[in-house]
Protein backbone atom coordinates (compact mmCIF):
# COMPACT_ATOMS: atom_id res chain seq x y z
CA UNK A 1 0.00 0.00 0.00
CA UNK A 2 1.11 3.43 -0.62
CA UNK A 3 1.49 5.96 1.75
CA UNK A 4 0.94 9.51 2.46
CA UNK A 5 4.43 10.37 1.14
CA UNK A 6 4.16 8.62 -2.06
CA UNK A 7 0.71 9.99 -3.10
CA UNK A 8 1.39 13.56 -2.26
CA UNK A 9 4.40 13.44 -4.94
CA UNK A 10 2.28 11.49 -7.67
CA UNK A 11 -0.66 14.26 -7.06
CA UNK A 12 1.70 16.87 -7.98
CA UNK A 13 3.37 15.27 -10.71
CA UNK A 14 -0.14 14.43 -12.21
CA UNK A 15 -0.55 18.40 -12.58
CA UNK A 16 2.02 18.61 -14.67
CA UNK A 17 2.02 15.34 -16.97
CA UNK A 18 -0.47 12.00 -17.27
CA UNK A 19 0.35 9.36 -15.29
CA UNK A 20 0.90 5.85 -15.79
CA UNK A 21 -2.43 3.64 -15.75
CA UNK A 22 -0.55 1.44 -12.49
CA UNK A 23 0.08 4.90 -10.90
CA UNK A 24 -3.62 6.30 -11.37
CA UNK A 25 -4.66 3.01 -9.68
CA UNK A 26 -2.74 3.07 -6.68
CA UNK A 27 -3.31 6.33 -6.12
CA UNK A 28 -7.18 6.26 -6.60
CA UNK A 29 -7.05 3.61 -3.98
CA UNK A 30 -5.36 5.51 -1.46
CA UNK A 31 -7.65 8.48 -2.09
CA UNK A 32 -10.46 6.48 -1.24
CA UNK A 33 -8.49 5.03 1.78
CA UNK A 34 -6.99 8.15 2.93
CA UNK A 35 -9.09 11.56 3.58
CA UNK A 36 -6.06 13.40 4.08
CA UNK A 37 -4.64 12.60 0.84
CA UNK A 38 -8.11 13.55 -0.74
CA UNK A 39 -7.84 16.99 1.02
CA UNK A 40 -4.36 17.58 -0.24
CA UNK A 41 -5.53 16.71 -3.91
CA UNK A 42 -8.31 18.71 -3.35
CA UNK A 43 -6.35 21.68 -1.93
CA UNK A 44 -3.87 21.73 -4.87
CA UNK A 45 -7.22 21.78 -7.23
CA UNK A 46 -8.13 24.55 -5.60
CA UNK A 47 -5.03 26.08 -5.56
CA UNK A 48 -4.69 26.28 -9.00
CA UNK A 49 -8.30 27.57 -10.07
CA UNK A 50 -8.20 30.24 -8.10
CA UNK A 51 -4.72 31.67 -9.10
CA UNK A 52 -6.35 30.96 -12.66
CA UNK A 53 -9.98 32.46 -11.84
CA UNK A 54 -8.10 35.15 -10.65
CA UNK A 55 -5.76 36.01 -13.47
CA UNK A 56 -9.26 35.95 -15.69
CA UNK A 57 -10.75 38.63 -13.50
CA UNK A 58 -7.47 40.58 -14.18
CA UNK A 59 -7.66 40.16 -17.99
CA UNK A 60 -11.32 40.55 -18.44
CA UNK A 61 -11.13 43.91 -16.01
CA UNK A 62 -11.76 46.24 -18.72
CA UNK A 63 -11.42 49.14 -16.83
CA UNK A 64 -7.47 48.27 -16.62
CA UNK A 65 -5.60 50.36 -19.17
CA UNK A 66 -2.58 50.77 -20.74
CA UNK A 67 -1.50 54.10 -19.36
CA UNK A 68 -1.76 56.82 -22.56
CA UNK A 69 1.70 57.81 -22.07
CA UNK A 70 3.15 54.45 -22.23
CA UNK A 71 0.95 54.10 -25.51
CA UNK A 72 2.35 57.33 -26.80
CA UNK A 73 6.22 56.23 -25.76
CA UNK A 74 5.36 52.60 -28.13
CA UNK A 75 4.22 54.67 -30.88
CA UNK A 76 7.60 57.11 -30.44
CA UNK A 77 10.06 53.60 -30.30
CA UNK A 78 8.43 51.73 -33.23
CA UNK A 79 7.83 55.05 -35.89
CA UNK A 80 11.94 55.61 -34.69
CA UNK A 81 12.55 52.17 -35.58
CA UNK A 82 11.67 51.84 -38.76
CA UNK A 83 12.63 55.19 -40.09
CA UNK B 1 4.82 43.91 -39.97
CA UNK B 2 3.64 47.66 -40.89
CA UNK B 3 3.85 50.59 -38.95
CA UNK B 4 0.39 51.07 -39.53
CA UNK B 5 -0.61 47.67 -38.93
CA UNK B 6 1.44 47.90 -35.40
CA UNK B 7 -0.78 51.61 -34.53
CA UNK B 8 -4.04 49.32 -35.10
CA UNK B 9 -2.84 46.79 -33.04
CA UNK B 10 -1.59 48.84 -30.35
CA UNK B 11 -5.17 50.64 -30.38
CA UNK B 12 -7.26 47.28 -30.10
CA UNK B 13 -4.95 44.63 -28.24
CA UNK B 14 -2.74 47.22 -25.92
CA UNK B 15 -5.22 47.12 -22.95
CA UNK B 16 -5.50 43.13 -22.97
CA UNK B 17 -1.98 42.55 -23.32
CA UNK B 18 -1.43 44.83 -20.23
CA UNK B 19 -3.76 43.32 -18.49
CA UNK B 20 -2.71 39.67 -19.27
CA UNK B 21 1.20 40.61 -18.17
CA UNK B 22 -0.36 42.81 -14.58
CA UNK B 23 -2.44 39.32 -13.79
CA UNK B 24 1.06 37.47 -13.70
CA UNK B 25 4.07 40.24 -13.14
CA UNK B 26 1.52 41.79 -10.69
CA UNK B 27 3.47 45.32 -11.02
CA UNK B 28 2.31 48.48 -13.09
CA UNK B 29 5.87 49.01 -14.27
CA UNK B 30 6.91 45.85 -15.18
CA UNK B 31 3.90 45.44 -16.93
CA UNK B 32 4.24 48.68 -19.18
CA UNK B 33 7.79 47.87 -20.15
CA UNK B 34 7.05 43.55 -21.66
CA UNK B 35 3.94 45.48 -23.55
CA UNK B 36 6.74 48.01 -24.91
CA UNK B 37 9.28 45.23 -25.44
CA UNK B 38 6.46 43.19 -27.26
CA UNK B 39 5.55 46.00 -30.11
CA UNK B 40 9.07 46.58 -30.35
CA UNK B 41 9.64 42.69 -31.07
CA UNK B 42 6.68 42.50 -33.41
CA UNK B 43 7.21 45.18 -35.54
CA UNK B 44 11.11 44.08 -36.14
CA UNK B 45 9.91 40.77 -36.76
CA UNK B 46 8.19 38.93 -39.91
CA UNK B 47 6.70 35.75 -38.52
CA UNK B 48 3.15 36.92 -37.81
CA UNK B 49 0.68 34.15 -40.24
CA UNK B 50 -2.31 35.24 -41.38
CA UNK B 51 -3.68 31.63 -40.19
CA UNK B 52 -2.92 32.95 -36.45
CA UNK B 53 -4.79 35.76 -35.12
CA UNK B 54 -3.15 39.25 -34.39
CA UNK B 55 -4.05 38.68 -30.55
CA UNK B 56 -2.51 35.47 -30.25
CA UNK B 57 0.60 36.32 -31.83
CA UNK B 58 0.95 39.18 -29.57
CA UNK B 59 0.28 37.20 -26.87
CA UNK B 60 2.92 34.31 -27.42
CA UNK B 61 5.80 36.85 -27.76
CA UNK B 62 4.84 38.18 -24.69
CA UNK B 63 5.00 35.12 -22.63
CA UNK B 64 8.53 35.41 -23.86
CA UNK B 65 8.95 39.00 -22.49
CA UNK B 66 7.40 37.81 -19.19
CA UNK B 67 9.45 34.84 -18.88
CA UNK B 68 12.81 37.01 -19.38
CA UNK B 69 11.39 39.45 -16.60
CA UNK B 70 10.81 36.70 -13.89
CA UNK B 71 14.44 35.28 -14.86
CA UNK B 72 16.03 38.59 -14.85
CA UNK B 73 15.08 39.46 -11.53
CA UNK B 74 17.53 37.68 -9.78
CA UNK B 75 15.80 34.61 -9.54
CA UNK B 76 18.04 32.42 -12.19
CA UNK B 77 18.17 28.74 -11.40
CA UNK B 78 21.86 28.42 -11.08
CA UNK B 79 23.09 24.18 -11.40
CA UNK B 80 23.70 24.66 -7.33
CA UNK B 81 19.70 24.76 -6.77
CA UNK B 82 19.27 22.26 -8.67
CA UNK B 83 17.12 19.22 -7.24
CA UNK B 84 17.76 15.34 -7.79
CA UNK B 85 14.87 13.14 -6.99
CA UNK B 86 16.98 11.92 -3.49
CA UNK B 87 17.69 15.57 -2.60
CA UNK B 88 14.33 15.91 -2.39
CA UNK B 89 13.86 15.74 1.35
CA UNK B 90 10.75 15.77 2.48
CA UNK B 91 11.14 14.33 6.22
CA UNK B 92 9.43 18.09 7.97
CA UNK B 93 5.94 17.22 6.02
CA UNK B 94 5.78 13.47 6.84
CA UNK B 95 6.26 11.21 9.57
CA UNK B 96 8.72 8.09 9.46
CA UNK B 97 5.83 5.86 8.19
CA UNK B 98 4.97 8.21 5.61
CA UNK B 99 1.83 9.84 7.06
CA UNK B 100 1.13 13.46 7.06
CA UNK B 101 2.75 15.08 10.01
CA UNK B 102 0.34 17.88 9.52
CA UNK B 103 -2.89 16.32 8.30
CA UNK B 104 -4.44 18.58 5.71
CA UNK B 105 -7.38 20.16 6.24
CA UNK B 106 -10.62 21.37 4.01
CA UNK B 107 -10.85 24.58 2.73
CA UNK B 108 -13.24 26.78 0.86
CA UNK B 109 -12.65 28.16 -2.00
CA UNK B 110 -12.19 32.08 -2.39
CA UNK B 111 -15.20 33.11 -4.15
CA UNK B 112 -16.18 36.40 -4.15
CA UNK B 113 -13.61 39.63 -4.81
CA UNK B 114 -12.78 40.27 -1.55
CA UNK B 115 -11.61 36.88 -0.91
CA UNK B 116 -9.59 36.34 -3.79
CA UNK B 117 -7.97 39.05 -3.17
CA UNK B 118 -6.81 38.15 0.64
CA UNK B 119 -6.43 35.03 -0.87
CA UNK B 120 -3.94 36.52 -3.19
CA UNK B 121 -1.96 38.40 -0.77
CA UNK B 122 -1.59 35.57 1.63
CA UNK B 123 -0.43 33.27 -1.34
CA UNK B 124 1.90 36.32 -2.24
CA UNK B 125 3.66 36.18 1.28
CA UNK B 126 3.84 32.49 1.00
CA UNK B 127 5.70 32.98 -1.70
CA UNK B 128 7.87 35.23 -0.54
CA UNK B 129 9.17 33.20 2.45
CA UNK B 130 10.23 29.88 0.02
CA UNK B 131 13.85 30.14 -1.92
CA UNK B 132 13.57 31.90 -4.90
CA UNK B 133 14.21 29.56 -7.50
CA UNK B 134 10.94 27.34 -6.13
CA UNK B 135 9.07 30.65 -6.23
CA UNK B 136 10.06 31.20 -9.72
CA UNK B 137 9.34 27.51 -10.88
CA UNK B 138 6.01 27.67 -9.11
CA UNK B 139 5.34 30.94 -10.64
CA UNK B 140 5.99 30.06 -13.99
CA UNK B 141 4.09 26.78 -13.90
CA UNK B 142 1.02 27.75 -11.99
CA UNK B 143 0.79 31.13 -12.67
CA UNK B 144 1.59 31.77 -15.84
CA UNK B 145 0.81 28.60 -16.41
CA UNK B 146 3.45 27.73 -18.30
CA UNK B 147 4.11 24.06 -20.09
CA UNK B 148 6.36 22.32 -18.51
CA UNK B 149 8.92 21.28 -21.90
CA UNK B 150 8.77 25.20 -22.02
CA UNK B 151 10.20 25.61 -18.60
CA UNK B 152 12.49 23.35 -18.93
CA UNK B 153 13.85 24.53 -22.30
CA UNK B 154 13.60 28.29 -20.81
CA UNK B 155 15.78 27.56 -17.48
CA UNK B 156 17.53 24.43 -18.92
CA UNK B 157 16.49 21.88 -16.30
CA UNK B 158 15.53 18.37 -16.61
CA UNK B 159 11.62 17.40 -16.44
CA UNK B 160 12.89 15.18 -12.76
CA UNK B 161 14.12 18.34 -11.84
CA UNK B 162 11.39 20.29 -12.25
CA UNK B 163 8.83 17.43 -10.88
CA UNK B 164 10.68 17.74 -7.33
CA UNK B 165 11.39 21.31 -7.25
CA UNK B 166 7.73 21.87 -7.83
CA UNK B 167 6.50 19.21 -5.84
CA UNK B 168 8.25 20.87 -3.17
CA UNK B 169 7.21 24.49 -4.00
CA UNK B 170 3.87 23.14 -3.69
CA UNK B 171 4.25 21.27 -0.23
CA UNK B 172 5.62 24.34 1.06
CA UNK B 173 2.88 26.77 -0.49
CA UNK B 174 0.14 24.56 0.73
CA UNK B 175 1.46 24.39 4.52
CA UNK B 176 1.88 27.94 4.01
CA UNK B 177 -1.71 28.92 3.24
CA UNK B 178 -3.23 26.42 6.01
CA UNK B 179 -1.51 28.39 8.64
CA UNK B 180 -1.86 31.70 7.28
CA UNK B 181 -5.36 31.80 5.23
CA UNK B 182 -8.66 31.68 7.00
CA UNK B 183 -10.56 29.85 4.44
CA UNK B 184 -9.16 26.19 5.68
CA UNK B 185 -11.28 24.36 8.64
Amino acid sequence: MMDCKHASKLMSRALDEKLSLRERVSLKFHLFLCKYCLHFSQQLKALRVTISSICKNIEDDINIKLPSETKTRIVKLITSDVE
Amino acid sequence: MTTSNIHDWLNEHGDYLYRFALARLRDTHLAEDVVQDTFVAAIKSNSFAQQSTPRTWLTGILKHKIIDVMRKGGREITASDLMSEEDANMDEFFDAKGHWAEKPLTWDIPDTALEQKQFFAVLQSCLDKIPNKLATLFMMRDIHDTSNEEICKELNITTTNAWVMLYRARMRIRKCLEINWIGST
